[in-house]
C-alpha cells in the first residue's frame, strides 16, 4: 500500500546536500518560521497559491497548475523519480537526500520512502532541523545513511526570536542522535548579524567538541530566495544583508577545526 | 610563455584573413600549358609539384617550426578546381560582417581575369551542379539538406603514427614496391593503379623539395643573421628540413617539423573538409619527447615551446573561404583540426603519459582559436586526466571537449573495423569517428530532420519555398493516430534520404574520376597497396556520413502533436496547422504547448521514446547503403552552425518554435526546454544508441558557480563518467553565464577573446552571427541546487 505525502520540488543533480551526485526530495511543511529561510515555500503543509503572471521555466509541469506550489504524492512516485538517477549515484558514491521544510514532520511517509530506497540500494541523506519527537528520530535512524543536522543558534532566547521554536529538543535529539551511531554530519547556515557573533559560535564550539559526528558543514547566507519572498506575498527581512566573504567564513572555520572537527565550507 | 612565443602569438592574433591569390595563378598557369598531356592523377600530381616549387616561402621571426600555406599567416588560398569565384562572391567575401576575408584590388584582378575564365565549368562545383537533377537541387536550395563536396574537397582524415617511423624515401620505395607487383597481363585496372602510383611518387619527391628549398632559404637567413643564437636555430632549421619529410624524424622537433610538412602538402593539394590533423599526438610523440628527454637533448621547457610553436601554425591557417549556403552550415574561420589526447593505446591499456598533461597546459596557455583540442576518455584513464581538462574548460574556453574512447571503439567495431585500428583511432572534426590514418570517412552534408515534418504536415508542400518537393503522404487532417502521422513522416523521410544519396553517388564519382589527391594518398593505408586514390576507395574503410541535425526539435515537434493533438485532444490538426500558419500569436495554446507539453531533454520516456524513434528511422534509411568507393553511409548527429541555416529556411514548428529560429543543435535539446537539469539530460540523450552512429554531440551550458570548489569538480568528473557508462559519445561544457554572454552581444569590443562552445567546435563570441549569439544564449544554463 503507498503512502501519500506533500512535496514542493524533487532537485537532480543536486550537489551541496550529501556525498556524491544526489536528488534531493523537498517535503513541504515546516514547523520552524526561521526568518531567513530559504524556501518560504515549504513553510506550510499543504499547496499553496503562489503570484504568478506567467509560466516559469523551474515550474514547468504537465499536469499541475504552476500557480501552486506543492503537490500530493505517493511514496512510490517519489521513488520511481529518484531511481532515474541510479547509474549517477552508483558512480560518484551519490544517492537521495530528503529535504524540506522539514522532512520528520511526515515521519510516515518519510519513512516509507527511505524504506524504499534502502530495498533500492540508494544511500540516502535526510536534511533536518532535528525538531521532532525523539521517537520519531530513532524510527527514521534506522533506514538512514547519513543526517545533515541544522544547528543555528545556542542561545534559546535568540532561537525562539529567530525560529519561533525552542531548540532545548534540538539539542537533546542531536545528543540522544549522536549516541545511537556516527551518522551525523552537523550544518550551521552562517547568518550574517544573527548567528556569526563570537559568543555564539563558541557556545556551539563548545556543545559539539564531545559530539560523535562525521563533521561540520558551515553554510554562508546568500539572498537566492528574495523572489520567491516577493511571489509569496511574504515580508523578506534579510533584504539587502549581505554574505560574509571568503576570509571571514575561514576564519569561522578554524575556530571549528581547532576543536578537532572536520569542517568545510558550502555543502 | 616565453617572449618569442608570445609575438608569435600575438602576430597569430593579429593576422587579418586575407585571400591569396597565388596558388590559383600558379595550378591555373600550370593546367593552361599541360592539361591533356597526361592521365588525370599524374596531372595532378604535377600540378601539386608544380605549386610547391614556385610558392612563396615563409620564415616568421623568430619561429622555430616553418611552413605556411599561403605567403604570410592567414593569407589564405583558393582551390579554383573546385570552387571559381565570382567577382560577387569575392566582394561578398571581402565585404560581409562575420568571417570576411579582405580581397585587395590585385588579388581581385588576376582571379578574375586569369583564373575565374579558365576555370569556369571545369571546376567541381560547376560540375556537380550540372550533374545532379532537379529533384536534388530542389530540395538542396529548399534546405533539406546541404552537400559538404559542392566546394570542399573530401577530407575528412586523420593521421596515424606512420610518418614517425617513415620518411618520404621509405614511402616511396613503398610505392615502387607496389608498382612491381602490378599484374599487367591479367589486372584490368592496372593502367589506372601505375598512374596513381606514378602521381604519389611526383607527390612525394614535390614534399621532399618543398622541404629542400626551405632549407636553402633558412640558410641563407642565417648566413645574414647578426644574432648568434638566432643564426644557430636557422642553421639547425635548415638542417632538420634536409631530413625531414625525406627521411623519419630522430627527434621531437623533427617529428614536429616533419607533420607540419605534411600538413601543409595536405591542405595545399586540396581544401579538405575537415582538415588533416595530427590525431594522437601524445601517442605519437610521446617515444620522442621521452627518449629526448632522457638523453638530455630536450628539456620540458623547449619540448613546451616547441608545441606552443606547433599550436600557432595550427592557427595561422583559417578554413578555406566559403560562399553561399556552405558559409552558412559552416560560418568560422575554424578549420576542424581536433588533437586527440588520452584514451588507450594499441594495445587497449592507459594512453595518458607525461606529454598529455604537458599538452594539456600548451591548450591553456595559448588559448587559440585553432587547433580544436578534445580528450579521450575510456574507463583505462585516471579521473586525475579528466580533472586536469576540467580545469581547462572551467576557464570558459570551451575547450578540450571531451569523448568517449570505449564508445568509439565500440562505434568502430560495429562498422567492421579491427580492434586495433579502432584503438588507434579516436574522433575528428566536430566529434566524427575515425580510424587514423585507415578510413577516408567523408561528410556528405546535413540533413535537416524538422524540416521533413514540415513537408509532412503539408502533404509534401514546402511553404517556405513554396514548392512541392515532398511525395504526396496524404493530408495529416485525415490522419487519425500518431502511428499513421510517424508513418507518413517516414515515409518522406526515406524519399529525401534517397534524393540526397543519389547526389552523393554522383558526386564521390566525379571526385574519384577527376580529382584525384595523390599526396593524401601517401599517408592513407592502404592507398598504396591497392594503387587506388584516397578519393576512389582506395583507403582501408571508406565511410560516407549524412549528419542529422534537429533531433531535439523534431522529438518536441512529434510529441507535441501526439500529446495534444492524439492524446489529449487539446486541438485538431487543422487547428494545429492553422497555430503554425500564423506563427503562434503569442496566444495560450502557444504557452501550452511550450510549457506544458512533453519535452526531450527531461528524462521522460513520452518524449525521449519519440527521439528514439526518429533516431531509428534516420538509421535505417541510411545505415550500411553502399557509396561510391565501396564503403558504406552511415548517420552521426551533428550541427556545426547548420542548424542555424536550417532554422532560418523552416517555419513555425509543433514544439512552439517560431518560424525562421535556430533549431536545436546535435543531440541537444531544444535550448531552454530542458528543465531537470544535467542528469535527467544525460539520461535522455542515452536512449538513442550512439554505438550505431559515427558520432553525437551534446552541449551543456554550466554556470561557473556550479565548478566553484574541487568537490565540484570531482562530481563534473562523475557526471561525465556516467554519460560514458551510458553509451554517450562526447559531451561539452560552456562555463560562461548567459548575462555574461548577453553583455558581450551588446559590447562586442570588450569580449574579443571570449570563446565559446558553438557545436563541436569552439569559436570567438563575437564572430558569431546574431542568431547563433541568441541561440547559445538561450541555452539552458544549469545552476544546480
Amino acid at each position: 500500500m503507498s503512502i501519500k505525502g506533500f512535496i514542493f520540488d524533487i532537485k537532480r543533480y543536486s550537489i551541496n546536500d550529501g556525498p556524491g551526485i544526489r536528488s534531493t526530495v523537498f517535503l513541504k511543511g515546516c514547523p520552524l518560521n526561521c526568518l531567513w529561510c530559504h524556501n518560504p515555500e515549504s513553510r506550510r503543509l499543504k499547496p499553496e497559491k503562489v503570484k504568478s503572471d506567467s509560466y516559469t521555466w523551474s515550474i514547468y509541469s504537465q499536469s499541475c497548475d504552476p500557480g501552486i506550489i506543492g503537490k500530493e504524492v505517493t511514496d512510490l512516485a517519489v521513488i520511481e523519480e529518484v531511481e532515474k538517477d541510479i547509474p549517477f549515484y552508483q558512480e560518484s558514491g551519490g544517492g537521495v537526500t530528503f529535504s524540506g521544510g522539514e522532512p520528520l514532520l511526515q515521519e510516515e511517509f518519510l519513512f516509507s520512502m527511505l524504506s524504499l530506497c534502502r530495498q533500492k540500494g540508494i544511500h540516502t541523506v535526510v536534511d533536518t532541523s532535528g525538531y521532532a519527537p525523539f521517537s520519531v528520530i530513532k524510527k527514521i535512524y534506522t533506514v538512514t545513511d547519513i543526517f545533515l543536522y541544522d544547528m543555528k543558534i545556542f542561545n534559546n532566547e535568540l532561537h525562539e526570536k529567530y525560529t519561533g521554536v525552542s531548540n532545548n529538543k534540538i539539542l537533546e535529539n542531536l545528543a540522544g542522535l549522536t549516541a545511537m551511531g556516527n551518522k551525523v554530519i552537523v550544518r550551521i547556515p552562517v547568518i550574517p548579524g544573527v548567528n556569526d557573533t563570537d559568543v555564539n559560535i563558541q557556545e556551539i564550539v563548545d556543545y559539539l567538541k564531545p559530539l560523535n559526528i562525521l563533521g561540520i558543514n558551515l553554510l554562508p547566507f546568500h539572498n537566492s530566495a528574495s523572489s520567491k519572498y516577493s511571489r509569496m506575498n511574504i515580508e523578506n527581512k534579510f533584504i539587502g544583508t549581505k554574505s560574509l566573504s571568503g576570509e571571514e567564513m575561514e576564519s569561522l572555520r578554524m575556530k571549528f577545526a581547532l576543536a578537532g572537527k572536520l569542517v568545510s565550507v558550502g555543502g | 610563455m616565453n617572449e618569442r612565443i608570445r609575438k608569435l602569438r600575438e602576430q597569430s592574433l593579429n593576422a587579418v584573413p586575407v585571400i591569396s591569390s597565388e596558388r590559383a595563378e600558379l595550378i591555373t598557369e600550370f593546367y593552361k600549358k599541360e592539361n591533356g598531356k597526361y592521365s588525370v592523377p599524374v596531372m595532378r600530381a604535377m600540378a601539386f609539384k608544380y605549386i610547391l616549387e614556385n610558392k612563396e616561402l615563409c620564415v616568421n621571426n623568430g619561429e622555430l617550426i616553418v611552413g605556411e600555406r599561403g605567403p604570410a599567416p592567414k593569407s589564405t588560398p583558393v582551390y579554383p578546381e573546385l570552387c571559381v569565384h565570382s567577382e560577387n562572391d569575392l566582394d561578398i567575401l571581402n565585404n560581409r560582417e562575420k568571417i570576411p576575408f579582405k580581397v585587395d584590388a590585385d588579388t581581385k584582378r588576376i582571379l578574375l581575369q586569369e583564373v575565374l575564365g579558365f576555370w569556369t565549368g571545369r571546376s567541381i562545383r560547376d560540375r556537380i551542379f550540372s550533374e545532379v537533377d532537379d529533384e536534388w537541387k530542389n530540395a538542396y536550395n529548399a534546405g533539406i539538406f546541404t552537400e559538404f563536396m559542392e566546394q570542399r574537397a573530401p577530407g575528412h582524415t586523420v593521421a596515424d603514427d606512420k610518418i614517425y617511423h617513415k620518411g618520404m624515401n621509405n614511402i616511396k620505395n613503398d610505392i615502387r614496391e607496389s608498382l612491381k607487383l602490378l599484374d599487367s597481363y591479367n589486372d584490368p585496372e592496372a593502367f589506372y593503379k601505375r598512374e596513381e602510383l606514378k602521381g604519389m611518387l611526383i607527390s612525394a619527391d614535390a614534399i621532399i623539395n618543398y622541404a629542400k628549398r626551405y632549407s636553402s632559404t633558412l640558410y641563407e637567413y642565417a648566413l645574414e643573421e647578426r644574432n648568434e643564437i638566432r643564426k644557430a636555430e636557422l642553421l639547425e632549421m635548415a638542417d632538420i628540413c634536409t631530413r625531414v619529410p625525406a627521411e623519419p624524424p630522430q627527434n621531437f622537433r623533427e617529428a614536429l617539423q616533419y607533420y607540419w610538412f605534411i600538413h601543409l602538402g595536405v591542405i595545399t593539394e586540396l581544401n579538405t573538409w575537415d582538415s588533416f590533423n595530427p590525431g594522437r599526438l601524445d601517442q605519437h610523440l610521446f617515444p620522442f619527447f621521452k627518449r629526448d628527454l632522457d638523453k638530455g637533448t630536450l628539456t620540458k621547457e623547449s619540448a613546451r615551446e616547441l608545441l606552443q610553436s606547433f599550436w600557432i601554425k595550427f592557427n595561422n591557417q583559417p578554413a578555406p573561404p566559403k560562399v553561399g549556403i556552405t558559409a552558412r552550415e559552416s560560418s568560422t574561420y575554424t578549420d576542424f583540426c581536433l588533437i586527440n589526447l588520452g584514451g588507450v593505446t594499441a594495445e587497449g591499456e592507459n594512453g595518458v603519459n607525461e606529454l598529455t598533461y604537458l599538452i594539456l597546459d600548451v591548450i591553456q596557455e595559448m588559448r587559440l582559436l585553432q587547433p580544436s583540442s578534445m580528450v579521450q576518455v575510456s574507463k583505462m584513464n585516471p579521473d586525475q586526466f579528466v580533472k586536469r581538462a576540467l580545469e581547462i574548460i572551467k576557464t570558459g574556453y570551451g575547450q578540450p571537449s571531451i569523448f568517449n574512447t570505449d564508445a568509439i571503439i565500440e562505434e568502430m567495431l560495429r562498422q567492421g573495423k579491427s580492434l586495433t585500428d579502432a584503438r588507434q583511432g579516436g574522433a575528428s572534426g566536430c566529434v566524427e569517428t575515425g580510424a587514423f590514418g585507415k578510413e577516408a570517412y567523408i561528410l556528405t552534408g546535413y540533413f535537416n530532420i524538422p524540416k521533413i515534418l514540415e513537408i509532412t504536415l503539408n502533404n509534401g508542400f514546402d511553404p517556405v519555398s513554396q514548392m512541392q518537393i515532398g511525395i504526396k503522404s496524404g493530408d495529416p487532417a485525415g490522419f487519425s493516430s500518431f502511428e499513421e502521422l510517424f508513418n507518413a513522416f517516414n515515409k518522406q523521410l526515406k524519399y529525401f534520404v534517397n534524393i540526397k544519396i543519389k547526389g552523393s553517388l554522383i558526386i564521390e564519382s566525379i571526385y574519384a574520376r577527376y580529382m584525384p589527391a595523390p599526396f593524401i594518398s601517401l599517408l592513407i593505408d592502404d592507398c598504396i597497396s591497392k594503387g587506388r586514390d584516397y578519393n576512389s576507395g582506395g583507403a582501408r574503410y571508406n565511410t560516407s556520413y549524412i549528419q542529422g541535425v534537429g533531433l531535439g526539435s523534431v522529438t518536441d515537434s512529434l510529441a507535441s502533436l501526439k500529446y495534444n493533438i492524439f492524446d489529449k485532444k487539446r486541438f485538431t490538426v487543422s487547428e494545429m496547422l492553422e497555430l503554425l500558419g500564423n506563427n503562434f500569436e503569442d496566444g495560450p495554446k502557444w504557452k501550452q504547448i511550450l510549457y506544458a507539453t512533453p519535452k526531450y531533454g527531461n528524462d521522460d520516456d513520452y518524449a525521449d521514446s519519440i527521439a528514439v524513434k526518429v533516431f531509428d528511422a534516420f538509421f535505417d534509411a541510411v545505415d550500411g547503403r553502399p557509396n561510391a568507393r565501396g564503403g558504406q553511409f552511415r548517420i552521426n548527429m551533428l550541427p556545426t552552425t547548420c542548424h542555424v541555416y536550417f532554422g532560418s529556411v523552416t517555419g513555425a514548428m509543433p514544439d512552439g518554435r517560431k518560424a525562421y529560429e535556430p533549431l536545436s543543435e546535435g543531440i541537444s535539446p531544444v535550448q531552454g526546454m530542458d528543465v531537470k537539469g544535467p542528469t535527467a539530460v544525460i539520461k535522455s540523450a542515452s536512449k538513442i544508441d550512439h554505438i550505431k552512429t559515427g558520432g553525437t554531440l551534446l552541449n551543456q551550458k554550466f554556470t561557473p558557480h556550479l565548478l566553484e570548489r574541487e568537490e565540484d569538480v570531482d562530481k563534473l568528473v562523475k557526471l561525465i563518467r556516467t554519460y560514458f557508462r551510458l553509451n554517450g559519445h562526447h559531451i561539452q561544457f560552456n562555463v560562461v553565464t548567459a548575462d555574461t554572454l548577453k553583455d558581450a552581444k551588446a559590447h562586442p569590443e570588450k569580449y574579443r577573446d571570449l570563446i565559446v562552445r558553438v557545436a563541436g567546435y569552439s569559436d570567438y563570441f563575437v564572430d558569431l552571427c546574431s542568431e547563433l549569439q541568441d541561440e547559445i544564449i538561450k541555452r539552458t544554463e544549469h545552476k544546480g541546487v
